[in-house]
């Protein structure tokens, strides 16, 4: 896990200084708002928590988005883990693809999410809440479950509203292993404003726009044979991003478990880096 | 006896060519053509909407807004004469997303309008 923190700050270090993000401060909640064609993102997102009868973890995902074109966003994963007085290992790899199918903007814009990913059962990144997802899940030993495959598809249905500063955003999930298991269901849904709506006509580091806060939630709703709420975990929590006039955006959300079936805090992080117009800068006369 | 294809095409093609053309301006609807921008005469508007800009826009269209191959100049007589301020206002919200112009509502209406203070005050 050091390693991959390692070279997360390699990357950023790399990097020329000269790009901005502005990202709404959601871990998993995704919002209409596409990635700007041409730019790529680098993103480290981190997630800590303690189950009542397991070890503490640290999952961790890498991730790479970039803006084919306006309509079209993609993005990779790689996700690892750590548990105190376990191990550290690599648990898989995901590829996203979202599409935009309405060119304008609506009161409500829909985005088609398309997901594979091929984790192990180890995997505690906690990238979404499906089914009956909960605590007894990340207190098994990472020896027992890392065996387990976990070949799937996911699709979401994102659904985004931007209203007087607010930005709305609800996501379905459907997800199906690839190994004849039922469709698995869940949501996320965030609410986030940035703290000042206005620019101001000077450059500034920690001024109130750079700043967005807001909430969210998620969880599971069960599967195909038993749809609901009932044996699911729910998160709640506050979240809240700054973005550096250099392109940085850290990102941080308790997430407080709702149910018995939950673990009782969450502790999510993020660091992320936006490069403008990434393959430009291979190109020679580029303005 | 014409393909089909070919219509489709050359239909697409005029219709590429109208929005490079600024064909955009026709599509805005008149009610959106007609808002008038509440930071027109504030004092630090024009300012803050270069950092609006500089942050969000020169990447594609250059720090002096003078594109380049692939972007289009934003200094030319139909930013900042032809194109009322609720035009400029709902081509930001909106995008063009068919030419690659992402929108971005996600900045909220005082940024936008901020930012069409500082197109309007390029020359």
């Amino acid at each position: 896990m050091l390693r991959w923190f390692r070279f997360g700050l390699f990357v950023l270090v790399l990097l020329p200084i000269s790009c901005k993000a502005q990202e709404r401060p959601y871990f998993l909640t995704y919002s209409h708002e596409m990635e700007e064609p041409g730019n790529l993102e680098i993103e480290f997102l981190n997630i800590s928590g303690k189950p009542p009868e397991g070890n503490r973890f640290l999952g961790s995902s890498l991730e790479v988005e970039y803006g084919i074109k306006t309509w079209w966003t993609t993005e990779f994963y790689l996700d690892g883990q750590t548990t105190q007085n376990e191990s550290t290992i690599f648990t898989g790899y995901r590829w996203e693809n979202r599409f935009r199918p309405l060119l304008r903007e609506h009161w409500i814009n829909p985005v088609l999410y398309v997901e594979f990913e091929d984790i192990n059962g180890a995997d505690k990144t906690l990238r979404e809440i499906v089914g009956h997802d909960g605590k007894a899940d990340l207190s098994e030993p990472n020896d027992e479950v890392r065996a387990e495959k976990k070949r799937e598809i996911e699709l979401k249905l994102i659904l985004g509203s931007n209203f007087k500063g607010w930005n709305v955003s609800e996501n379905i999930i459907a997800e199906k292993n690839l190994a004849n298991e039922p469709w698995e269901f869940g949501y996320a849904v965030g609410a986030s404003r940035p703290l000042r709506l206005e620019a101001s006509p000077k450059p500034c580091t920690f001024c109130l726009e750079k700043w967005q806060a807001g909430v969210e939630m998620y969880g599971g709703l069960g599967d195909r044979y038993s749809f609901g709420t009932r044996l699911t975990s729910q998160y709640l929590g506050p979240t809240v991003n700054w973005s550096s006039p250099n392109g940085v955006t850290l990102s941080f959300s308790p997430s407080f478990g709702l149910n018995d079936d939950s673990v009782p805090r969450l502790y999510r992080f993020g660091i992320a880096y936006e490069v403008d117009q990434f393959l430009s800068r291979f190109h020679r006369g580029r303005q | 006896m014409i393909r089909p294809s070919l219509v489709v095409f050359l239909l697409v093609a005029v219709s590429f060519a109208a929005e490079f053309n600024g064909g955009w301006l026709k599509k805005v609807p008149p009610r959106e053509q007609q808002k008038t921008n509440p930071y027109e005469n504030q004092s630090g508007a024009v300012d803050a909407g270069r950092q609006v800009f500089l942050q969000h826009c020169s990447h594609c269209h250059g720090e002096n807004a003078a594109g380049n191959k692939k972007h289009p100049s934003l200094v030319s007589p139909r930013i900042q004469q032809q194109a009322t301020p609720g035009e400029l206002h709902y081509l930001l919200v909106n995008g063009s997303m068919a030419k690659g112009m992402p929108p971005w509502s996600k900045l909220g209406d005082p940024q936008i309008w901020q930012l069409v203070s500082y197109l309007k005050s390029l020359h």
